[in-house]
């Protein structure tokens, strides 16, 4: 038998060190087979979506950027086959602020400066939100103001507002006046007094089985039947009561959803310390109920600043308006994708910024705050 | 069911009981006095200013002669035709619209929510910025982009686009084969019924023998194969089934076929693209509401993946999609209306013009209302029976 020698070095299970993961599987070409051909129907949709781009990309790029004219006049754009992205370049102020006087743009300039001021305040929660309530009630006063003038500033006459200016304002004032409407609204339906929630049903369910279009037709053609003859109004005021009666429906029913997710023990709770009405609904089931449709409520103000532009049928013009108006210019003739692009970019940014300032109140949920 | 709170205007006062009802009436009689003051200043305003500026009230119009040019008609139409015949065609063309509209975009809708969810990055993304590009835009500027770019760089008529034999594509529309059915078509209809039939049938007993058993018939491959090989039998068999009468060019024109006029190319693409959009997220949404669980729970249970879509996953995914979907059919419905803004005659357009000549808007806007609302009507309790049926049953 022979002896073992190495006694003195105990047997230890040493594991070899772990060998990395086989290329396939990990890095860019793992991700790739795992995101992208995992299977032979996601493999063939891949390279059919390849092609597609490729098909579509290249040109699309060339005629956005590489052959795009970017200063210049008319003439220059004809020599060129890219996009005539200068058209945008002598027409943006007519886009924006529609035929109002060229001394006085700094006015609308300066409101548009307040708006993304306390939109962005808003957005960043740097104000109290008494105070928000308050700065948000106020700034369509101080809008129309800078707008109308008065005081001081030379009044522009309202045949001359136009462009994103008017979209901004016809959508601002919508929202801010509906919302206490809708709220109103949505109490009134929900009323024990039969009479007055039948009134309520019947002005919320009507507007909300039409289109817009015939609110707007009504407002713009119908309501001078119904004013006294000494009593008319214009038609910018018109469409804008049209669009507030409209949006009011809407916010209504959205208003009323969150209404309906307070449990019965918040306003048996308030009423048993015996407040009264208003106070039970401003105080306890208002301020629970708005927070749980905020997320909504940003969603009806989108869809309400898209809708604004409608108001070309009926003979404002609006951001959308103006962009199609200047399509027309015999100078400037066969430049509409150019003018439309810019406008939906336009349109996009403000929207989706909006979107997401609605997703991130969605995530931080009705409670937080 | 969720707790509906008693909220009663009358609590601003605390009489109770009988003082309590007294109360209540007299904020109704309130109402009532408001409402009934206000109605008549309005109606009293309406007659004057009527009257002052000489427009007569009724619906006594509709049997004049109208002589509104209309261009793109379901049924055939004169400029010597009454304003209620051609409001009647503009009703049709709206609900023509509204039918093709729904069903398009909601085929599309789902292809984009399917491939919002799935696996595939590049298809995930490609789907997420058309969502978020269309939904992001108003549905007006859709309209004018598609009217005034896409059609405008299509060719001319003399240049058309020919993709398929007897389809044409040019600058005044969309030129398809005109069918002409024969006896023969009639047989082949009427085979793809019966199929249909016989298809429905096999699901029912196929169903009780599942529930019985445990084992169900092969009812996709049985279905497919009625549905497919009995109309194309009665087809071989019968002499004559279709023929195609060709879109000719003529001049400086296509005759003859079936033309999708560049107004309703552009307002069914504006509107089925953008709808699409929205559906697709109520797919997405759906979908992604199923737990991956139930997924798993079926396949341990031995489930074959098609009966796990079919028995699990979409009765779930279509609880959380078709109440959204509801808003989805009647907002195209009600967004149809934008046909005004390219010219696609309906029922608005053509309203528009007959209030642009006799100034009876109240009658127009008052028809323009009642039939939208039908229209409303009738989807939405279509869509709530479709809900019913997939909602839980609560006991």
């Amino acid at each position: 038998m022979s002896v073992v020698t190495h006694q003195s070095e105990p047997l230890i299970f040493k594991p070899l060190p772990a060998q990395s993961p086989p290329l396939t599987l990990v890095g860019p070409i793992g991700w790739l087979r795992e995101n992208l051909f995992n299977g032979w129907f996601n493999s063939l949709l891949t390279l059919c979506c390849l092609v597609l781009l490729g098909g579509v990309i290249p040109p699309l790029f060339s005629w956005l950027f590489l052959d795009a004219t970017w200063v210049g006049d008319s003439d220059t754009c004809r020599q060129q086959s890219g996009a005539c992205w200068s058209f945008i370049g002598h027409k943006y102020q007519v886009f924006f602020v529609g035929t109002y006087p060229s001394s006085e743009v700094w006015r609308p300039a300066f409101a548009g400066v307040l708006l993304a001021f306390l939109s962005l305040g808003t957005a960043g929660r740097f104000f109290h939100r008494k105070l928000l309530v308050l700065l948000w009630a106020g700034l369509p006063f101080a809008l129309f103001f800078l707008i109308n003038g008065g005081l001081g500033l030379t009044v522009v006459d309202q045949s001359r507002w136009g462009g994103l200016m008017l979209s901004i304002g016809l959508a601002l004032v919508g929202i801010i006046v509906s919302i206490p409407l809708g709220i109103l609204l949505a109490l009134g339906r929900r009323s024990g007094v039969v009479i007055i929630k039948s009134l309520c049903i019947g002005i919320i369910e009507p507007i909300r089985g039409v289109p817009l279009i015939t609110i707007l037709f009504m407002a713009s053609v119908m309501m001078p039947l119904f004013l006294p003859e000494n009593m008319q109004i214009n038609n910018l005021l018109r469409v804008q009561i049209g669009i507030i009666l409209f949006s009011s429906a809407y916010m209504a029913e959205v208003v009323r959803g969150g209404l309906q997710a307070i449990p019965l023990g918040q306003i048996d709770a308030a009423r048993a310390i015996g407040l009264s009405y208003w106070k039970m609904n401003f105080l306890v089931v208002l301020p629970q109920a708005l927070r749980h449709v905020l997320p909504s409520l940003v969603g009806r103000c989108i869809a309400l600043f898209k809708d604004t532009s409608l108001v070309i049928i009926v003979g404002l013009l609006d951001f959308l308006g103006m962009a199609k108006a200047a399509t027309q210019d015999s100078e400037w003739l066969g430049y509409d994708a150019e003018a439309y692009i810019f406008c939906a970019l336009v349109y996009w940014l403000i929207c989706f910024g909006m979107s997401r300032y609605g997703r991130s109140i969605e995530m931080r949920g009705p409670t937080a705050q | 069911m969720r707790c509906v709170p008693y909220v009663n205007l009358s609590a601003i006062f605390s009489a109770g009981g009988a003082g309590r009802t007294v109360v209540n009436l007299l904020i109704q009689g309130a109402v009532v006095g408001v409402v009934a003051f206000v109605s008549w200043t309005l109606f009293d305003n309406t007659q004057a200013n009527l009257e002052a500026r000489n427009i007569a009230s009724g619906f006594g119009f509709m049997n004049v002669e109208g002589g509104l040019p209309i261009n793109d008609t379901l049924l055939p139409y004169e400029p010597s035709d009454t304003y209620g015949y051609a409001f009647f065609l503009g009703v049709l063309n709206t609900l023509y619209v509204a039918f093709l509209g729904i069903i398009l975009s909601t085929i599309i809708g789902i292809i984009i929510g399917c491939a919002r969810v799935s696996s595939n990055w590049i298809v995930s993304r490609l789907a997420a910025v058309y969502v978020e590009v269309l939904r992001n835009v108003p549905l007006l500027l859709t309209l004018f982009f598609t009217y005034a770019v896409v059609l405008a760089s299509l060719p001319h008529p003399r240049r058309s686009f020919n993709p398929l034999a007897g389809v044409f594509i040019n600058n005044r529309g969309i030129y398809l084969p005109d069918p002409h059915p024969h006896t023969g078509f009639w047989f082949v209809s009427a085979a793809l019924l019966l199929a249909l039939f016989i298809t429905y049938l096999v699901f029912r007993i196929s169903k009780r023998k599942r529930d019985l058993t445990g084992e169900g018939l092969p009812t996709a491959r049985i279905g497919f194969s009625l549905i497919i090989i009995l109309p194309a039998l009665v087809f071989y068999l019968a002499p004559s089934v279709l023929d195609f009468e060709f879109a000719v060019l003529k001049g400086f024109n296509y005759r003859g076929g079936i033309v999708l006029r560049p107004e309703f190319s552009a307002l069914m693409f504006g509107l089925v693209l953008y709808t699409a959009a929205f559906i697709a997220e109520n797919v997405r949404s759906g979908i992604q509401s199923v737990k991956k669980g139930q997924t798993e729970a079926a396949n341990a249970l031995g489930l074959k993946s098609t009966l796990i879509m079919r028995k699990v996953v979409l009765p779930q995914a279509l609880r959380v999609s078709i109440p959204a979907t509801t808003n989805d059919y009647t907002s195209l419905v009600k967004n149809s209306s934008l046909a005004v803004a390219i010219g696609y005659p309906d029922m608005v357009s053509i309203g528009g013009t007959i209030i642009g000549q006799n100034d009876q808007a109240i009658e127009i806007i008052g028809l323009w209302m009642a039939v939208y609302l039908a229209i409303n009507l009738v989807i939405s309790s279509l869509m709530n029976w479709a809900n019913s049926k997939v909602q839980v049953v609560e006991r």
